[in-house]
């Protein structure tokens, strides 16, 4: 019965082989996160593959020692490095850049995060356009006073001229590593033998140089090509903003007697890899914190900051041009929540403020810490604001304002803008064997500790499930009752992704924090689905678009039925362009304004074969042009002798007339 | 593989196809167009025989391994009695067509003969057949990967170019002798160019076991060059005086040709 199911299995293949060989000789790679390129005014960083993929064989990065080979001895250069989180450090990806050797670098994701830390943000984020410039005050200027990132390597703003893909520990890492043990590891010490396991990644990016260099392609093939193909796209998105006092939105320019406090926090994050930016301490924290104390507050924002502030750059900007609801001459004081996650119940909460505007004595006594029932603490008045918003309303005008942060000089963040900025950087752990409903409502000691403000009735379950949320799953069943059902799509079975994204798009968090907003600081009203599409409560409602947005959303689930009853929503949440004014203002390379563009790319893929060596490919080409020029020269001897070859007296066949 | 091994297998397969078409049929014009109609009526055949198996598989079960096995086997061996069948077909409607050639043309002899014909029409089929066993393998030996990730023999791309030429010049040989069978009536002739046609596809199920279906192939291959090349009227006496070289007739012949 073995011996029958053998033959089968050969039959089947050969069928199969004759068809498809491709699948014989290539396994693709399902999940493969890529480095991409993304440019400023002056440079471009990231990571580029060439245009037919990059191949080379791979090879297992053990630690350090092992880099020798890779960079030295091996005799089958190029080499596909394929490293474990922890090896994934920047002096090796240096040595790598610069060896001419490697052909790309595979990173496994660990399933938990690293013991140590891993920071691929710079030191000094957002060094050139924050506040604090050579003009502002030298002393504080480029981070001198207060490194705020200290492990920070600077790994996401190199420029690799291979692909580095990201990879997760699952069946296709265990394919290649047994490929690369079958085949890749030489036998007691001596060199491996050809045919060798390697893997070929594609991950080719249309853009170059810089930003005005993509910027003005850009403008060549929208002029001159029939389907013209972009290069690149700016980042930005959206910020997601609302008051609690009417305000009508096409009104712009500066209202009489409104003074606004203005409530920030920052809604983007990144990492090294695209699209993979769970920023759980460096923006979900401070989203969450700001989202649970809606219903208190004024006026606030949502920001993409990540990115030389591009958010709050545009935002300065509309409101001094008078392309903004209010004016900066309406804004009283700023008030932002920056990373806030990782307190612990006893230490304060810090407020940041800019010793160089409070030497203004106005603005000193607005800033002065008011009697709050909170556990507050200043930080020392000689320290700067971290990177935050509110720098760059201070770089419009002078004006008090705080940023709270759980930490009192550095970040504290051992991750900060790294793919490891997760839940588990949080501490927020649920006990084993909780279903995801279970878990969403879950009080985590996370969320107990950032909830627990006595004086703010909050509850805990609303932050828990925002945690959740964020940073677990999005598609859950409070996010899923009040978003739009065309947006249902929208929500995954994965953490929130972070990143800013080309503007263009709304990004996932900021989509989220739409409709979060609007559920937790509007109201129900009793519309029709037709009016409250058409942004009005009934057919004669002319003016009530212009200070409230209406959104038809999905609701509960009746119940014992798969329908939702949809309801309508009445809020003041307004979404406004977050685009560098540089764009508008073709200031391509300004120092001042946000520069950063994406990329575009064709093919995002990657896949593992053998090889086979050199040599014997040369052979069976000479094997070939052998057969082919033996064949040429029989031929001709026998078709010129053909008439005697092939004479018996009857009429030759290969007659040459 | 890469460029090398595409060109290489490419060479391998289709060397001897393209040298015997470029020094004797690419200069005659009535050569080019019976041999591109083999071609045709071969390609025909295996849209047949193709129609046929996907019909029946659809209709199995597809789970089952021991159907699936036979229906592989009677696919097989139904597109050889197709091809062979479309062969005597074409023979027929070659015989018809040097009928009305003669009558339209002005002169007394046919412009083509029959043992020309068989010749042609069999490096038709030939081309046409190592056309569709090869070009999707080539296709794929042009990219970086080799054969061999799940275990597979690496020679894939090599031994299926040095079949594919078997088959090319087998099917030469079939129609040479196909032909002359079927113009001396000698049936047995015709029945064991099926049965060789048979075996030598059967012998591929041997795969991957290469050296088992190759060599046998290339036997099959010489007996069969042998037998064509005593039907296109060749002989021993012949070939001697070839490989001498030094005689008259040579000389003559050569002067003759000329």
């Amino acid at each position: 019965y073995l011996n029958l199911l053998l033959i089968n299995s050969f039959i089947l293949l050969l069928f199969y082989s004759k068809i498809f060989p491709y699948f014989k000789i290539y396994v693709d790679l399902n999940y493969t996160v890529p480095c991409v390129r993304l440019l400023n005014a002056t440079h471009q960083i990231g990571c580029q593959s060439s245009l037919s993929g990059d191949v080379g064989v791979i090879h297992f990065l053990e630690s350090e020692q092992n880099l020798d080979w890779v960079l030295n001895t091996g005799h089958s250069p190029p080499y596909m490095v394929v490293l474990e989180g922890a090896n994934f450090i920047l002096s090796s990806m240096i040595s790598f850049n610069s060896s001419g050797r490697v052909a790309g670098v595979a990173v496994i994701e660990p399933n938990t995060n690293l013991p140590g830390d891993f920071s691929p943000h710079t030191q000094c984020p957002n060094e050139n356009t924050g506040v604090y410039t050579e003009q502002y005050d030298p002393a504080y200027a480029h981070c001198n006073r207060t490194l705020w990132n200290p492990l920070g390597n600077g790994l996401s703003y190199e420029q690799f001229h291979f692909p580095i893909f990201s990879l997760k520990d699952d069946n296709d890492t265990q394919v290649i590593r047994q490929c690369f043990q079958a085949h890749n590891l030489g036998v007691n010490g001596s060199a491996p033998e050809y045919p060798l396991c390697a893997m070929q990644l594609f991950s080719h990016m249309s853009a170059v140089t810089d930003t005005p260099t993509c910027i003005r392609r850009n403008k060549i093939q929208n002029d001159f090509s029939i389907s013209p193909e972009k290069v690149c796209d700016p980042l930005g998105g959206v910020n997601v903003w609302t008051s609690t006092r009417l305000i009508n939105n096409t009104d712009k320019g500066h209202k009489k007697s409104e003074s606004v406090v203005i409530a920030a926090a920052r809604l983007d994050s990144r990492s090294f890899f695209f699209d993979l930016a769970p920023g759980a301490q460096s923006s979900a924290s401070g989203v969450v914190a700001l989202l649970a104390a809606a219903q208190k507050l004024c006026f606030f924002f949502f920001f993409q900051e990540t990115f030389d502030y591009i958010g709050s750059s545009k935002m300065v900007y509309d409101m001094e041009t008078q392309q903004f609801a209010v004016d900066m001459d309406n804004v009283h004081s700023v008030l932002e929540v920056g990373q806030v996650g990782l307190r612990s119940s006893n230490s304060p909460i810090w407020l940041h403020s800019d010793p160089v505007s409070r030497r203004n004595s106005s603005v000193d006594e607005e800033t002065a810490a008011k009697n709050t029932n909170v556990n507050v603490s200043e930080p020392d008045a000689s320290q700067p604001l971290p990177p935050s918003s509110f720098q760059r309303f201070l770089r419009a005008r002078p004006l008090p304002g705080i940023v709270i942060q759980d930490h009192q000089s550095v970040y504290t963040n051992r991750y900060y803008e790294s793919m490891f900025d997760n839940p588990e950087n949080l501490n927020m752990t649920y006990p084993p064997d909780l279903s995801p409903d279970e878990q969403f409502n879950f009080v985590t000691e996370t969320a107990k500790v950032r909830g627990n403000k006595p004086s703010c009735p909050v509850t805990l379950c609303t932050v828990s499930q925002l945690l959740y949320g964020f940073l677990i799953k999005s598609k859950n069943p409070w996010f899923e009752q009040i978003i739009p059902s065309d947006f249902a799509s929208r929500l995954v079975d994965r953490p929130t992704n972070f990143y800013t994204g080309v503007h263009l798009q709304k990004s996932e968090a900021s989509f989220l924090v739409e409709y979060i907003l609007a559920n937790l600081t509007g109201t129900v009203v009793n519309v029709t689905q037709e009016n409250c599409k058409n942004q009005r409560e009934n057919e004669d409602d002319k003016d009530n678009k212009y200070f409230y947005s209406y959104s038809w959303v999905q609701g509960a689930l009746a119940p014992n039925s798969s329908d939702r009853q949809s309801f309508c929503v009445r809020s003041s949440v307004r979404t406004s362009p977050a685009i560098s004014p540089a764009f508008d203002l073709e200031l391509l390379t300004s120092s001042d304004y946000s520069t950063w563009t994406e990329s575009r790319w064709k093919k995002i893929t990657g896949r593992i074969f053998l090889v086979a060596s050199h040599d014997l490919e040369m052979l069976t080409l000479g094997v070939g042009i052998g057969i082919l020029l033996l064949s040429l020269l029989l031929t001709y001897i026998i078709s010129s002798k053909a008439d005697i070859l092939f004479c018996s007296g009857r009429e030759p066949t290969n007659a040459t007339y | 593989m890469t460029a090398a091994v595409f060109f290489g297998c490419t060479f391998i397969a289709f060397g001897p196809a393209i040298a015997l078409f470029v020094f004797t049929v690419s200069r005659e014009p009535l050569r080019v167009i019976f041999l591109i109609a083999g071609a045709f009526f071969w390609l025909v055949s295996l849209l047949l025989s193709s129609l046929v198996w996907f019909i029946s598989v659809q209709i199995s079960d597809k789970n089952s391994l021991s159907q699936q096995k036979g229906l592989l086997i009677f696919g097989v061996v139904l597109s050889v009695l197709l091809q062979e069948t479309f062969r005597f077909a074409y023979y027929k409607l070659l015989k018809k067509a040097n009928e009305g050639l003669l009558t339209l043309s002005q002169e007394e002899t046919m412009p083509i003969s029959i043992k020309q014909l068989a010749y042609v029409s069999g490096l038709g089929f030939g081309f046409m057949s190592g056309a569709f066993s090869v070009v999707n393998i080539l296709a794929d030996s042009a990219g970086p990967g080799t054969v061999g990730i799940h275990g597979d023999s690496q020679h894939y791309f090599i031994s299926s170019a040095f079949m594919t030429m078997a088959i090319i010049l087998l099917h030469m040989f079939w129609g040479v002798v196909f032909f002359d069978g079927c113009e001396k009536q000698r049936w047995w002739a015709v029945a064991a160019v099926i049965i060789s046609h048979l075996t030598v596809s059967c012998l591929t199920f041997q795969n991957p076991e290469y050296v088992a279906s190759l060599v046998p192939t290339y036997v099959m291959l010489f007996l069969m060059g042998v037998w064509a090349f005593y039907c296109a009227g060749g002989s021993l006496r012949n070939l001697k005086l070839c490989i001498t070289c030094t005689d008259k007739d040579f000389l003559l012949a050569n002067h003759r040709a000329r």
